[in-house]
């Protein structure tokens, strides 16, 4: 089988002979489904500096038999429901609409909702939990119980203290309320107030703004960056000003909603490539450039590949040198959503272009948020000059869009500087160390223990692949039983087979935390049986000594 | 069989005697027709096309004389949007644009309430307790308490069942639309629907029918038309979704739809009305309920709400509100709602403690409004400039009374206007829009917003500075 990251050029030498056994290449997971444990253990040495490991394990086969089954089971169940209430024999909770619009064209199709009411509501209770404090390392949930099997809850007035916060996006721990920490914060949000009640064309461009936007173009090394006050906005009201029509759009099929609704808005021709998946990619860019645009058959204006730096469901990391590699091959163009990655990885946490050891000068608009490492809300673009100032004048965004909270730009002002080390401590930069400890750490005990999770070793989202429906409540469940806060995730947000839990280490995890959360898993890995991994062993010998475990199926 | 054997025989005979007896040329032309059709019959009937596949060197070739256009057009240094004013400071009453002190009649902070102290200390006290970011969307620990409360607050201000509150306000509306319009079905919108409306409506990929600025009549063709093409395939139509979306007051306009009259279209045509108040909410009506109260209209006849907390409220984001039949379903459907960080929590306790303020306040909305007419009188009959809005908005529009002829022209008119208000202490804007990308494109304009803030002397000496900017700059 041919590895797609053989594209650009090399050959590829696996460092350690027992890792080559276990090496399969091709990031596609879905075929094979029998096989073992897939991996791209990809050291490539022109592109690559270091080793580039993604484990993407496939499920034994009775999983896969038994995740249809349960949704199977599932909708049976649904239908003979739907059929109770359309009798009346079940009472409906759901909201219906008013009497004076009953002959209206119904707003909702009855089979739209068949999933959110029979499915998703059995197991409501473990999303949109409410928290009543910073969500720092650990925080606080209100408690709520339901008298209507999650059609409704009640809030019981407790708290639940102290949970274990593994599904904040919270990487450096900047989602802190320290008075030392905040004391800038605070001083701005008393001089501006909260608002800015215009544009940034109009009235709305503070002094704040511009100084943010010089230190983020400082951080990220380019010449020049804009902010934008919403981190979903950024993409969806700014592609739309980079590409029109004719023009093609390279999309990964695993980009966020805001990337495609950015890229559907544009008007600007879409095509899929599988997940960093290099050949897939290469193939469609070949394609395009030799027979142009369909039926027309004029040449493309301009192609535009947009990826994330961490895929926020996967944990997988994009494979940057390759594509940029095959952007300048082909002359396409790059946007890079670093919205995940950014602060989280790289040695000084500037992001997967640092990681790899690049130049910002190889990504044509570099994206990012800062809802995530920063603890703020909001995004930015950066690049050449050019770019950011046909933003500034073309951008949705600026026109038509409030400007961002000068209190909130302070607190990714305070936060940047701490990174750069521009507050004359070295404190951030220990964050980001401290994030890519506790990420190997946390990745090396699961995947010795025997689950399967997927992703990049220094990637920190971690899933941990669920698979059943049924499980996916009952995870959430008794981990918050033992104070771990966890995000489970299901279709549609994921494929119908992989219901994952989703874990985000952050920088602000102790170690004792972490140990917490493993033992729970541990514990609730077995009961659960969710240890579906035939391949606990090590992928990393030199990291900690090779022990024979047995191999579970 | 003898005698046919006999004929047959004879005439063979014969043959070869003709044969014999025939000329030369005779043959040989014979021979020739001979030779072609059997040309004919063996020879291919058409020329196959060359083959089309490209070889691999032609594929390379092809892919080394591609030239893409540069990903930005470069731009002029002088565009205007590159010179933007930068305001040192928080943009309040006083406002300290490009290093020079003005009044600001530029900043949609209807109600004051930017440099209140109450709700700043609500800020700080919510940033103190919650830190500055939500670290999540709303579904993955996003959900704070100050956002239930928010909430809640919000749908009790509005007297609705439900409020859902997003963080940006831009794409509350923009996700709201997608979330129940979709392929196939139909939307009704008035031309001047602002860019949020715009963007939501190509979001949901329906069917969308602009009628005139709020002309009913053409609302009422539209809509029969619809009605007829429903009789034609009335299958189709019993699954087709439709809704109207205006503004309570045009942002590009400043005047007020028909309210009253779209409710009879809405019941008569059963088509559901999707309204979007940014600038009506917390301006018209006694308590500042929007464009419902201000035409004693009963809100459940309303389908969906949407306004921002960026002009009234002053903070940032926006909320939409209506029945939980209609709201709850964004929950799951809002794509600006579900997959988009929550609203920093020390914005959303200064929106909690703003509709404090508003309630507490009723007379408030009397204040702005009083103040609004003045100028809006005040500004009547400067020469070269009409002023384009209702008596009571917020937000009027100064329009070219003649254009010059070109819009880039009229935009540089109406910048020395503005250029020669700021100078002398008042500060203003033009409205800006993207002019390629605007369905219908409004024409240039200076908007003029009103606060509460503003003192009667600060209304008439922009009124009288505006009078005296027209006159030295357009005639």
């Amino acid at each position: 089988m041919a590895n797609p990251s053989a594209v650009c050029n090399g050959h590829l030498h696996h460092h350690h002979q027992k890792q080559n056994n276990l090496l399969k290449s091709g990031i596609c997971k879905k075929n094979g489904i029998t096989k073992g444990m897939k991996k791209n253990g990809v050291s490539n040495g022109t592109l690559y500096k270091k080793t580039f490991i993604e484990h993407f394990e496939q499920a034994p086969m009775y999983v896969a038999v038994l995740t249809f089954l349960g949704f199977g089971v599932g909708t049976v169940f649904g239908y003979l429901r739907d059929f109770m209430r359309a009798w009346g024999l079940e009472k409906r909770n759901i909201a219906t609409e008013r009497e004076e619009q009953k002959d209206f064209v119904p707003l909702y199709q009855d089979f739209e909702n068949f999933y959110t009411r029979n499915l998703y509501m059995r197991i409501r209770d473990n999303w949109n939990r409410p928290i009543c404090s910073v969500p720092g390392p650990q925080f606080d949930l209100m408690e709520r119980v339901t008298d209507d099997y999650n059609w409704t809850f009640r809030f019981t007035g407790r708290t639940i203290k102290n949970v274990i916060n593994m599904g904040s996006y919270n990487y450096l721990g900047f989602a802190e309320t320290d008075v030392n920490a905040l004391k800038t914060v605070t001083i701005e949000l008393q001089k501006y107030g909260t608002g800015v009640c215009s544009t940034r064309q109009e009235m709305g461009t503070l002094d704040k703004h511009v100084e943010i936007e010089k230190l983020v173009a400082k951080f990220l090394g380019v010449e020049d960056a804009m902010v934008f006050g919403m981190g979903f906005a950024t993409n969806s009201m700014n592609i739309p000003a980079l590409v029109g029509k004719g023009c093609l759009i390279l999309s990964d099929e695993l980009n966020h909603t805001s990337l495609v609704l950015g890229a559907r808005l544009s008007g600007a021709t879409i095509r899929i490539f599988k997940h960093n998946n290099m050949q897939s990619l290469e193939n469609l860019l070949r394609d395009a450039i030799i027979y142009g645009q369909p039926r027309s058959h004029r040449a493309w204006r301009k192609i535009i590949i947009l990826v994330e730096g961490i895929y926020s469901m996967e944990g997988s990391i994009v494979r940057l040198p390759e594509i940029v590699s095959l952007k300048k091959k082909y002359k396409a163009y790059l946007y890079l959503d670093e919205a995940h990655s950014i602060g989280a990885v790289g040695a000084t946490g500037r992001g997967v272009v640092e990681y790899f050891g690049m130049s910002p000068d190889d990504v044509d608009v570099l994206m990012g948020t800062f809802t995530k490492s920063f603890g703020a809300a909001g995004g930015y673009l950066a690049g050449k000059k050019e770019l950011v100032d046909f933003l500034r004048t073309h951008s949705h965004s600026a026109v038509y869009a409030t400007s961002m909270c000068p209190a909130v730009a302070e607190q990714i002002i305070r936060a940047m500087k701490c990174l750069m080390g521009l507050d004359g401590t070295t404190q951030g930069l220990q964050r980001v160390r401290q994030l890519g400890r506790n990420t190997r750490y946390f990745r090396r005990r699961l995947h010795e223990m025997g689950f399967i999770i997927y992703g990049n070793d220094d990637s920190p989202v971690v899933p941990l692949l669920l698979y059943m429906p049924g499980k996916i409540g009952a995870f959430a469940r008794r981990m918050l039983e033992k104070n771990i806060g966890v995000v489970v995730v299901g279709f549609p947000a994921t494929p119908i087979t992989e219901s994952r839990a989703r874990f985000c280490v952050s920088a602000a995890h102790t170690r004792e935390m972490l140990d917490t959360v493993l033992n729970a898993l541990d514990e609730l890995g077995d009961f659960l049986r969710l240890k579906y991994s035939r391949y606990s062993k090590s992928s990393h010998p030199e990291l900690y000594e090779e022990t024979s475990h047995e191999l579970e199926d | 069989m003898a005698a046919t054997g006999m004929g047959q025989q004879w005439v063979l005979v014969e043959m070869v005697q003709a044969f014999y007896e025939a000329p030369a040329y005779h043959l040989i032309l014979e021979g020739i027709l001979i030779l072609w059709i059997i040309r004919l019959l063996f020879s291919k009937t058409y020329k196959l096309q060359e083959r089309s596949d490209l070889t691999p060197k032609e594929k390379e070739e092809l892919i080394e004389e591609w030239q893409p256009e540069p990903l930005v057009s470069p731009v002029p240094k002088d565009h205007p949007a590159l010179n933007y004013n930068v305001v040192s400071g928080p943009p309040t009453h006083i406002i300290s644009v490009n290093g020079k002190e003005c009044i600001n009649f530029a900043s949609f902070n209807f109600l004051g309430l930017l440099d209140n102290e109450k709700v700043k200390s609500a800020a700080q006290a919510s940033l103190k307790k919650y830190g500055v970011g939500t670290c999540g969307p709303r579904g993955f620990y996003g959900t704070f308490d100050v956002h239930l409360e928010l909430e809640e607050r919000l749908a009790k201000f509005m007297r609705t069942e439900e409020a859902i509150i997003y963080s940006y306000g831009f794409a509350t509306i923009a996700s709201a639309i997608p979330a129940y319009s979709k392929r196939g079905d139909i939307v009704f919108v008035d031309e001047a629907a602002c860019f949020a409306i715009q963007k939501g409506l190509q979001a949901s990929r329906s069917n969308i029918k602009l009628f005139k600025h709020n002309d009913m009549a053409d609302l009422e063709r539209l809509l029969k038309e619809q009605e007829t093409e429903d009789q034609k395939n009335p299958r189709k139509a019993r699954v087709t979704r439709r809704f109207i979306v205006v503004e309570g007051l045009y942002m590009n306009t400043g005047d007020v739809c028909p309210l009253p009259e779209l409710i009879k279209l809405k019941y008569k045509y059963k088509v559901r009305i999707f309204l979007e108040e940014s600038l009506s909410f917390g301006v018209l009506g006694e308590h500042g309920r929007g464009i419902t109260e201000h035409f004693g209209i009963n809100i459940d006849d309303i389908d969906l709400i949407s306004a921002n907390m960026e002009n009234s409220l002053a903070s940032i984001g926006g909320f939409c509100c209506g029945r939980s039949f209609i709201i709850d379903h964004q929950r799951l459907s809002g794509q600006g709602y579900c997959f988009s960080a929550s609203l920093p929590p020390l914005l959303a306790a200064a929106a909690i403690e703003a509709l404090n303020i508003m309630e507490d306040n009723p007379d408030i909305f009397q204040t702005l409004r009083a103040k609004c007419e003045r100028i809006h009188k005040a500004l009547q009959g400067i020469s070269g400039l009409k002023v384009v809005g209702e008596s009571f908005s917020p937000a009027l529009h100064l329009q070219l009374e003649k254009s010059c002829g070109s819009r880039e022209d009229d935009v540089k008119l109406l910048r020395r206007v503005v250029d020669y208000c700021m100078n002398s202490g008042i500060a203003l804007t033009q409205a800006c829009y993207l002019e390629k990308e605007e369905k219908c494109l409004p024409p240039p304009s200076i908007r003029v917003v009103i606060t509460v803030e503003q003192t009667e002397q600060e209304l008439d000496k922009a009124a009288s500075l505006l009078k005296e900017a027209a006159q030295s700059v357009l005639n």
